[in-house]
C-alpha cells in the first residue's frame, strides 16, 4: 500500500500548543516536509521568535535558537556569516519583524543575507492576546483598537514585505495566504522556492503568509479563513512581490552554497 | 614578539584576532571608533572572518548572539550610551549560556553625556545590566599590556563559563598610546559540544531562554547562581601594592588605579603610610581581600570616576569597624595624582592622626 499522509520526519510526536485552526501548524509541518524532501535538515538552523512560535522547537526536530523580540534577522545574519553553507531560516511574526524588528529586517534584506525570513502575517499580536500589530488593517478591532484601526490614530498597516521589496540585496519575496487548500499548496511552493533561492545564493528571501489567528479574531477557524479571502486579501494581495533570481524555477536542484558570499 | 606602541582600542582588537576572535559586530561609537576600524581592515584579510557594521547596537549583539550559537569566538564593543542598547542581548546570552565578549570604553554619561573618559558604568557592569537574575564577568584592565593580556582572558573565561565577558575600560584606556607585546596567536581552540551547526549524525538540539514552567526556571536560575558561585571562587583577581604597613588603604580600578598609584608614592614620600588594593576583576569583586585587609587597616579611600558606585560593593566587604572614604569625579573630569594625594594628605591630618592620637 502506498502511503498517501504521514508524520513528516522531522516534526517531532508533540501535539501542537496552537489553538483550533491557527496557520502555525500548517507552515511548520510545511518547514518540516519541505527539509525532508529537500534533504536539507542536517544543516539547518532555525530560529523561534518571540511570540506563540517560540516554542517551535518543541515541535521541529532540527537546530533551532529563539530570538529576542524582533531580532531574528540580525541573529540570522550572525548564524549563517559563520556557516555560509548552511540554511538558516528565521521564523517570525507581524510584530516581530514588521514593528520592533523593522531594523533588523531591512537591513539583513539591504545586506543581501542569505538567509530565509518566514514571516507570519496575522494582523494582531497574538500571544499577548490580540493587540494592533503593524499589519492590522483599517477598521479592524484589537484590543489596543476598540473602535477599529483609524489611520489618524494608529497610522495605517504596513507593508513591510513591499518595502523590503525594493531593496536591491533582496532575490525572493512571495505573499502566500493559508486559507484554502489552493493557499496552503502555493504557501509550500513558495517557501521552497525561497529555501532554493537561499541555497543557490541569490539573496535575502522572504514569504509573507496571511495566517489565520480565530482565538483573537473572535472568530471561528472557517469564518476566519473567510476573513483572510474576503477582506484581508484586499490590503495584502498574495503574489511574488519580487523575483531577482537568475536561475528562476529551471535549475533548483542540488547547487551547493558558495562559501563566503559576497 | 617585539614590543609595539599602540592605543587601547588598536590593542584589544589585535589581542582579539590573536585569541581566535573571527566576528566582529559593531556599531561606531566614541570613543572606541578605532576597534571597529581595526576590525573592519584585519579581519577580512583572515579566512572564515566576518566583520560586519551593524546598523544598530541591538542588531550587532544579537549578531554576536547567532554567531556564538555556532561555536564561534565573537566580540562587539562600544562605548556607554551604546552599551545601554546592547543589555538586550547580554541577557539573552546569560540566559542561553552563550559566550560572548563585550568591550565597553565608558564615556561620561547619563544620557549622551560626553566623550570623556569615565566609570560611571561600574553598575551597569557589575549588576548584570539588562533584566533578569545573572551576572556577566567584568575585566577592568588599566594598561595597553593589560588590555592585551585580559582580552585574551577574556574569550578564554567567556568559553570556559559559557557566560558574556564584559571589559571594562575607558575612553582614556582607549585612547592612550602605550608599549604592548601580544601572546602568540592561539591556535586551538576549545571545542564545544552545545554549538548548533545543524543536526548532522546527531539528534537536533536547541538553545533558549524561555522556560515557561516555573520550577524549571528556578532550577535554571539556581544552576547559573552556581556557576556564579563558582566563577567568584576561581576567577577574582586583584592587585595589592603598600598594603603591608599601610594605614591607609585606597580601592581603584582601571585607569583611577593607575592615578591612585601616583598619588600613593607621592604619598608616600611625605610620610603617609598609604597603600592600594586593584581589583582586577570587578565581578567577581575581590571581597575576601579587602575584607582581610580591613581587619588590620580602619581607613579605606574608595577613588572611582564616578561619584561612587564601587564603594558599595567595598562597604559591604569591609563590616562595621572601617571607615569607608570616597572620592570621586564624575563626568568625564580626570583628575591628577596630586590632586588625590591632597585628599590623602586632609583625610590623614583630619581623621586619621586625630584617631591615633586620642
Amino acid at each position: 500500500m502506498k502511503l498517501l499522509y504521514g508524520w513528516p520526519k522531522y516534526l517531532k510526536k508533540n501535539p501542537f500548543h496552537y489553538c483550533p485552526g491557527c496557520g502555525h501548524s500548517i507552515i511548520h509541518r510545511q518547514i518540516a516536509e519541505l527539509l525532508e524532501e529537500m534533504n536539507l535538515a542536517h544543516k539547518t538552523i532555525s530560529i523561534a521568535p518571540a511570540g506563540c512560535a517560540v516554542l517551535a522547537y518543541n515541535y521541529w526536530d532540527f537546530d533551532c535558537v529563539e530570538a529576542p523580540h524582533g531580532r531574528g534577522a540580525a541573529v540570522a545574519t550572525g548564524i549563517k556569516r559563520c556557516l555560509p553553507d548552511r540554511l538558516v531560516i528565521s521564523y517570525q511574526g507581524d510584530g516581530d519583524l514588521a514593528a520592533i524588528g523593522t531594523a533588523e529586517t531591512i537591513h539583513a534584506a539591504n545586506r543581501g543575507e542569505r538567509v530565509t525570513v518566514i514571516f507570519i502575517n496575522n494582523a494582531n499580536y497574538g500571544m499577548t492576546g490580540g493587540q494592533m500589530a503593524p499589519t492590522t488593517i483599517l477598521d479592524q478591532y484589537t484590543t489596543t483598537t476598540p473602535e477599529g484601526r483609524n489611520a489618524r490614530m494608529h497610522g495605517f498597516p504596513v507593508h513591510i514585505s513591499d518595502l523590503v521589496a525594493m531593496l536591491p540585496g533582496v532575490a525572493y519575496i512571495e505573499r502566500v495566504a493559508i486559507s484554502s487548500p489552493k493557499g496552503i499548496r502555493s504557501a509550500k511552493k513558495a517557501i521552497k522556492n525561497a529555501f532554493e533561492t537561499q541555497i543557490n545564493d541569490e539573496g535575502f528571501s522572504l514569504i509573507e503568509v496571511l495566517s489565520p489567528c480565530p482565538t483573537n479574531w473572535k472568530k471561528t477557524p472557517a469564518d476566519s479563513w473567510k476573513w483572510i479571502n474576503d477582506v484581508l486579501v484586499d490590503e495584502f494581495p498574495p503574489g511574488v512581490l519580487v523575483d531577482r533570481r537568475r536561475r528562476k524555477d529551471k535549475k533548483r536542484s542540488g547547487k551547493k552554497g558558495k562559501k563566503n558570499a559576497d | 614578539m617585539t614590543k609595539q606602541l599602540m592605543r587601547g582600542n588598536h590593542v584589544v582588537a589585535e589581542a582579539a584576532i590573536r585569541a581566535g576572535c573571527r566576528c566582529y559586530f559593531g556599531y561606531p561609537i566614541t570613543p572606541q571608533n578605532e576597534l571597529g576600524e581595526y576590525m573592519a581592515e584585519n579581519l577580512p584579510k583572515i579566512k572564515g572572518a566576518v566583520y560586519i557594521q551593524a546598523e544598530s547596537e541591538l542588531a550587532a549583539i544579537n549578531m554576536i548572539l547567532g554567531a556564538s550559537v555556532t561555536g564561534a569566538r565573537a566580540m562587539t564593543s562600544s562605548s556607554s550610551p551604546g552599551i545601554s542598547l546592547k543589555q538586550e542581548g547580554i541577557s539573552f546570552l546569560a540566559g542561553q549560556e552563550l559566550p560572548a565578549v563585550i568591550v565597553n570604553m565608558t564615556r561620561g554619561g547619563p544620557g549622551l553625556g560626553n566623550i570623556a573618559p569615565s566609570q560611571a558604568d561600574y553598575f551597569q557592569a557589575t549588576r548584570g545590566g539588562g533584566h533578569g537574575d545573572y551576572r556577566t564577568l567584568v575585566l577592568a584592565p588599566s594598561s595597553a599590556q593589560e588590555i592585551a593580556d585580559l582580552t585574551f582572558d577574556a574569550f578564554d573565561l567567556a568559553d570556559k563559563y559559557r557566560n558574556p565577558v564584559i571589559l571594562l575600560g575607558d575612553g582614556l584606556l582607549g585612547q592612550m598610546m602605550e608599549p604592548v607585546e601580544f601572546r602568540e596567536p592561539v591556535k586551538d581552540l576549545p571545542s564545544k559540544e552545545w554549538t548548533l551547526r545543524g543536526a548532522d549524525g546527531r539528534p537536533s538540539r536547541f538553545s533558549r531562554s524561555l522556560i515557561l514552567n516555573p520550577t524549571l526556571m528556578e532550577e535554571h536560575n539556581w544552576k547559573l547562581h552556581r556557576k556564579y558561585q563558582l566563577i567568584t571562587k576561581q576567577e577574582t583577581r586583584v592587585e595589592e601594592s603598600g598594603t603591608e604597613d599601610a594605614e591607609l588603604v585606597m580601592v581603584a580600578y582601571g585607569v583611577a588605579a593607575r592615578i591612585a598609584r601616583g598619588a600613593m608614592k607621592r604619598a608616600r614620600r611625605e610620610g603617609f603610610r598609604v597603600g592600594l588594593i586593584r581589583p582586577i576583576t570587578l565581578w567577581p569583586f575581590p571581597s575576601d581581600i579587602i575584607r582581610n585587609t580591613a581587619n588590620r587597616i580602619k581607613h579605606f579611600l574608595v577613588f572611582e570616576m564616578n561619584t561612587g558606585q564601587m564603594i558599595e560593593d567595598v562597604k559591604l566587604a569591609v563590616g562595621d569597624n572601617t571607615k569607608v572614604h570616597s572620592y570621586g569625579r564624575p563626568g568625564g573630569s580626570v583628575p591628577t595624582p596630586m590632586e588625590l594625594e591632597r585628599v590623602i594628605a586632609r583625610l590623614y591630618y583630619h581623621t586619621i592622626q586625630k584617631e591615633s592620637s586620642s
